[in-house]
Parts: C-alpha cells; sequence; structure tokens
C-alpha cells in the first residue's frame, strides 16, 4: 500500500511537470541560457573557456536548481494536496522522499544529462565533459534534497522564493566545492577523480536523509 | 469508529482562536459546526485533520485499530486538493491511490455526481461548482470512516446539494461520521450542532436557537 503512495506522488508529479507550467524544461533552459552568455562575456579565449569550463557548468547547474525549487510544496500547500497528503497511510518523510525524487527527475537528471552538450559552448574536450556530467549526476540530488528543506520551510509563504534562495545556496557551497575539484581533478593534478567525487557522493547521501527528514519536520509543523 | 474531544484549544500566531471545545461522536452520527465568520470553524477542521497542532486538549478515535486520526479521514474543503492540469479522473485516481481502500473508480464516482462526461476534461476548464462536486466525489473513491466537510455546498446547484445529502445518509447508515463546518442546512438528519463562540474580550454572542433545527444534546461548549 506504501509503495502504491508513492508510485501514484512520483507518477502525479512527473505528469505535472510534463504539462504545461511544469518547471523541468524551464530550470534546462535556464541552465542553457547561462552557459551560453558566459563565452560572450568572456571573449574568444578558448584556453581559459576550457579551464573554467565545468566551474560554469556547476554555477549554472546551482542556480538552475534554484528555479522551480520554490513550486516545490507550495503549490501542494495553496491548492489543499498537502491536506491530502497528511491523510495518507504513509509518513511524511517517505511523501517528501517521492516529491524529492519527482523533482530531480525532471530537473537535476536532464541537467547531468544535458551537460556533455552544453559543454560544447565553453569548449571542453571529451574527459572534461565526461567527469562534469557524472559529478552532476552525483551531485544534483545534493542540490535537490537541500533544496527542499528551504522549499518546505517556505511553503506557506507567498513569493518566498527569494527566501529560499537565501536560506539555500550557502549549504549548496559545499557541494559546489567538491562538484568542480572533483571536474577538475579529470583533467590533472595532484588529487585523483575519486576522492573529491567520494566525498561529492557523501554529501548527496546526508542531504538525502537530513534534507528528507528536515523538509517533513518543516511540513508537519507549518501553519 | 467513534471520535471524541476534550477541551480543545487552539493558538494561530499567538492569537487564542478558541478554547474549551468538546464533542462526542458515535457511529452514525454527524455533528453540524456552527458560527460566525472567523470564529475558528475551518481551523477546528485544520485540527481534526491533523494539520495543526491544539495548544490543549485531547483527541482521540476509537475503534480504528492502529491508524492515526488522519488517516481515518477525507477533507474537502475550499482547498480542493486538486491539481488544474490533470484530468478529473487522473486526479481521482491520485487520491485514490494514495489514501488506500479503494472502493469506486473515478468514473463511477463522478457519474454518481452527475460528472460522467467531465472524466476526461481537465480540472482547470471546470467551473468551481464542478470541481467542488470533483472533490467530492473523492469521499466516494476510497473508504474512510470520517468525512470533514468546509462548506460543502459552496458553489453547488440545488440538485447536487441533494446528491450530497444522500451521499452524507448513505455514510452515516453504514456507521460514518460526518463533521460539516456550515451556514446552511446539508439535509442532515439529525445531526448535533457545535457552535463556536469566538473567546477574547468580546462580549459574549447569544445562541439564536431558531438557526438550526438540531439538537443540542451532550455538546458542550
Amino acid at each position: 500500500m506504501v509503495m502504491r503512495a508513492l508510485k501514484a506522488l512520483v507518477a502525479r508529479d512527473l505528469a505535472l511537470a510534463a504539462r504545461v507550467g511544469g518547471s523541468g524544461a524551464l530550470s534546462l533552459v535556464f541552465f542553457l541560457m547561462i552557459v551560453a552568455v558566459v563565452p560572450f562575456a568572456l571573449g574568444p579565449d578558448l584556453n581559459l573557456l576550457s579551464r573554467i569550463g565545468p566551474a560554469i557548468l556547476w554555477l549554472a547547474a546551482v542556480l538552475a536548481t534554484l528555479i522551480g525549487l520554490d513550486r516545490l510544496f507550495q503549490a501542494d500547500e495553496e491548492d489543499g494536496s498537502l491536506d491530502l497528503m497528511t491523510g495518507a497511510p504513509v509518513p511524511m518523510e517517505l511523501v517528501v522522499l517521492a516529491k524529492v525524487l519527482a523533482h530531480w527527475l525532471t530537473t537535476g537528471l536532464p541537467l547531468a544529462l544535458a551537460a556533455p552538450l552544453f559543454g560544447l559552448l565553453v569548449a571542453l574536450d571529451g574527459t572534461a565533459m565526461g567527469a562534469t556530467s557524472l559529478t552532476l549526476l552525483v551531485g544534483t540530488p545534493a542540490l535537490t534534497f537541500i533544496g527542499a528543506v528551504g522549499s518546505a520551510l517556505t511553503a506557506s509563504i507567498r513569493r518566498g522564493g527569494l527566501i529560499l534562495a537565501v536560506l539555500v545556496l550557502p549549504l549548496m557551497i559545499p557541494t559546489l566545492i567538491f562538484g568542480v575539484s572533483a571536474s577538475e581533478a579529470a583533467l590533472g593534478g595532484t588529487v585523483p577523480f575519486t576522492t573529491p567525487l567520494a566525498i561529492l557522493a557523501a554529501l548527496s547521501l546526508i542531504a538525502g536523509v537530513v534534507g528528507t527528514l528536515a523538509a517533513a519536520a518543516a511540513l508537519r509543523w507549518s501553519e | 469508529m467513534r471520535l471524541t474531544a476534550q477541551d480543545l484549544a487552539v493558538r494561530r500566531s499567538g492569537r487564542r482562536i478558541f478554547s474549551g471545545v468538546s464533542f462526542a461522536l458515535e457511529a452514525g452520527e454527524a455533528l453540524m459546526v456552527t458560527g460566525r465568520n472567523g470564529a475558528g470553524k475551518s481551523t477546528l477542521l485544520a485540527v481534526l485533520a491533523g494539520r495543526l497542532k491544539p495548544e490543549a486538549g485531547t483527541l482521540t478515535a476509537h475503534d480504528v485499530g492502529e491508524a492515526t486520526l488522519p488517516e481515518c479521514l477525507h477533507v474537502v474543503g475550499h482547498r480542493d486538493g486538486l491539481k488544474s492540469p490533470l484530468t478529473a479522473e487522473e486526479n481521482l485516481a491520485f487520491a485514490r491511490d494514495l489514501l488506500g481502500a479503494p472502493t469506486a473508480s473515478p468514473r463511477a464516482a463522478l457519474e454518481e455526481l452527475g460528472l460522467g462526461h467531465a472524466l476526461k476534461l481537465p480540472v482547470a476548464f471546470l467551473s468551481a461548482g464542478q470541481r467542488r462536486r470533483v472533490a467530492l466525489a473523492r469521499l466516494l473513491v476510497c473508504r474512510r470512516p470520517l468525512w470533514l466537510l468546509d462548506e460543502p455546498t459552496a458553489a453547488l446547484d440545488v440538485a447536487s446539494q441533494g446528491v450530497l445529502a444522500g451521499m452524507m445518509a448513505r455514510h452515516r447508515a453504514t456507521g460514518g461520521l460526518v463533521i460539516a463546518a456550515t451556514h446552511q442546512a446539508l439535509g442532515l438528519d439529525g445531526a448535533r450542532e457545535l457552535r463556536i463562540e469566538p473567546t477574547g474580550p468580546e462580549a459574549p454572542v447569544s445562541r439564536d436557537a431558531s438557526s438550526q433545527d438540531a439538537v443540542v444534546g451532550d455538546v458542550w461548549w
């Protein structure tokens, strides 16, 4: 019964993201915008671009993740769906987990998959493209889970998007640091690629646990 | 299922909404929550639904096994819990899978409320009354012993009000409970009335006995 409820939640959120007004495509377009604009600002220095390319992709991913996070729980709070979920025979933690999973599938995963393509815009070579894509795949769950806490805290605040960004961005910085350092380690250097990657994976796992519990607590205590 | 509430008091953002609300409902009984605008009717329903914590008092559901109170009830309120981009059928199928204990199919529930033609329509295309009827169809797609209805007849036409009264009568006949916050007679025969009086410095409000033909037997406030 629990699995059936969770499957229904994920399927509903995926269907909503696919219909009009879904946030999945929006964050992907935002990601593309940032990555496309940076080369214009820096000029046609390919060496410079390929050196800072992973950092640009990661910055864009962090900012793109923030887009759409504010509606993660707010939309359900506004239309009363959250009351429905309170009444489900499922702990709120699992509801949060299902919703965050659906959100990541529609925002984080497309970013990671599109990263090699966007890497062309910042003159990344094959290794760097693969490495950046892999770090995004491992690291974006951390961004989504951290964001979910802020989203749950601001669920009942109208136009809470800015507060959400202020709350959440500092907490995303460790993920950003290790994401970029892992991508750069793949291009050579003294640190092996797997060390920062393992730390990044650990950050995602910790964020998965802490974020789920904290977001569920925030939703339960909200008025 | 039976439900007892003892001395419930609620404070929101530091303001006392009501206190000392007590009632007891046996299987098959209905309770009409009345009171002026802003008296705290919806707040009481939110407390019952588990969305608000009471400041004091206890709420106990009996004869429900291990289920908690929020898992034993349906809520239909002003916020209807429907997603506009999804069709009526998808909304109801989601509610059925989420809440468990399915009884009727979304199609059967919608036809019961006279909305069979809206099955494949996105809820965004429906009028306020039709949306409300889709939300009420949720009561039929899965079995829950307690129905919490907040102004259930708002935006409903006369025919649909009759259908709702019939649904509530059948629900109570099978041992279900209904708690409705309302300003109108809902066709709940033998329903008791719980009048919520605002607490605070305001003068006590006199109860006008003529408003509802309700039995105010063992309801305290």
